[in-house]
């Protein structure tokens, strides 16, 4: 979707304000939230693009006015509430509903660290023969899906060289929609500036992102 | 469960879960409150979990991880190759894989390449060998400007690199993250592995800086 998101190239968000000496929280509430999106429970077939998708639809004054785990806290209620795991009275009141079921199901603290070196591997075996080879030309397509891609508009249309060739990955678009994870060859495509950005752009310095084999035609 | 339902051109059926932010307290801390009392009633989270969490990205993952990696490369050319030839494999040798860094590139500055790290689109990061990611890293002003205008991002860092170096952004736009093996600073021949791991930065493995020596 061509949400707020997507901020590749935009102008106007001001000065970027490193903190120095920068605490890991800046508050207590911001380490539960990220303590809550590790351990709940979701629904079933929940996914990380999927998440990704649900934090790209929060209304846009509220994605650039509210930190990052209050994103996280948007993302958790918009799940629960559409995996039917929770009411919008239960959320607003901070109570389960009377006689509502209760799981045991949740995974466990001992089961935290098991969770963290084997979750996320996102590589899965492709049938097909890559369609690119390192060093050919690509261009990104023209693409402008209303639901979840991983193609940034600032790349669109643009010409690039592939870099690196990843094998076969989960594909976002599909995968946050529930319609299973279609993996397919994933490349790293090196774009220059000036092709995303004019003439006045850098002759030297490049952008390079992670494309999925049919977010590419050949150019 | 829904009494209003948007239709999308996706068929999907989410953005209105949202609607209920109109209806809470604007204050984070009283909804996340809620929310675990919540879920813990429910069953749906161990507040326990929650604790074992935190206490694994403040203790046990972080920054510390990663410049382990860089050390080692600086010291161990035979590291170096393999580190810079397959990431994943090499850092998994130091069992520094896990989510949010299960896949893994480094890329290594030199006289004359300059690798910077940026997620233009949400706020990917090597979780895994850098822990959590600093709040600027995620804030729109980075994630906006890091690809069109790098190097006056740099300056904002204080790094200002000279015209003939090339810069090459890594828009972590998949599940690969990117680690930057930062060039090691002169005058260090004499330090050893653990002494030179001090010195790499967090900010040096993104590529807003330069390790300085001692």
């Amino acid at each position: 979707m061509n949400g707020v998101h997507d901020m590749g190239g935009m102008h106007g968000h001001g000065p970027i304000a490193a903190e120095q000496d920068e605490p890991l929280w800046h508050a207590p509430w911001e380490a539960r939230m990220l303590g809550i999106a590790r351990g709940m429970t979701f629904p079933k077939g929940f996914n990380i693009d999927r998440f990704r998708h649900i934090r790209e639809l929060m209304p846009p004054h509220l994605y650039l006015a509210r930190g990052y785990y209050d994103h996280w806290y948007s993302v958790c209620v918009a799940a629960l509430l559409d995996g039917g795991l929770a009411t919008k009275d239960e959320i607003k009141s901070g109570h389960a509903a009377p006689g509502s079921a209760k799981r045991n199901d949740a995974i466990r603290a001992e089961q935290v660290w098991q969770s963290q070196k084997s979750q996320g591997i996102f590589t899965r075996e492709v049938a097909t023969t890559p369609q690119f080879a390192i060093g050919q030309r690509v261009r990104a397509r023209n693409i402008n899906p209303a639901g979840h891609t991983r193609l940034p508009r600032y790349v669109r249309g643009k010409v690039g060289i592939v870099r690196l060739h990843h094998g076969g990955h989960v594909f976002p678009d599909t995968n946050a929609h529930m319609k299973g994870e279609a993996p397919e060859h994933l490349y790293t495509v090196a774009f220059s500036m000036r092709e995303l950005w004019g003439q006045e752009a850098s002759a030297r310095d490049e952008i390079c992102a992670d494309l999925w084999e049919s977010y590419l035609e050949p150019a | 469960m829904s009494q209003h339902k948007h239709t999308h051109a996706h068929g999907d059926d989410l953005a209105h879960h949202h609607d209920i932010h109109s209806e809470l307290p604007p204050d984070p801390a009283l909804r996340v409150k809620a929310l675990e009392s919540l879920l813990t009633e429910k069953g749906l989270v161990d507040p326990a979990t929650i604790d074992a969490w935190i206490e694994i990205y403040e203790s046990k993952i972080g920054p510390r991880n990663g410049a382990k990696v860089v050390a080692k490369a600086w010291v161990d050319p035979a590291y170096r190759r393999r580190l810079l030839s397959d990431g994943t494999k090499a850092i998994g040798e130091l069992d520094f894989l896990g989510r949010q860094g299960q896949h893994i590139v480094a890329v290594e500055n030199t006289p004359d390449i300059h690798n910077l790290v940026v997620c233009t689109l949400c706020s990917c990061y090597p979780l895994s060998v850098l822990g959590l990611p600093p709040a600027w890293y995620k804030s729109a002003p980075y994630r906006s400007r890091a690809v069109i205008d790098p190097r006056g991002v740099l300056k904002e860092f204080g790094l200002e690199l000279p015209e003939h170096v090339k810069i090459r952004v890594w828009d972590s736009t998949a599940e690969v993250r990117y680690l930057v093996v930062p060039e090691r600073p002169a005058g260090t021949e004499k330090l050893s592995e653990e002494q030179l791991a001090a010195l790499v930065t967090r900010d040096s493995m993104i590529g807003v800086a330069k390790v300085k020596a001692p």
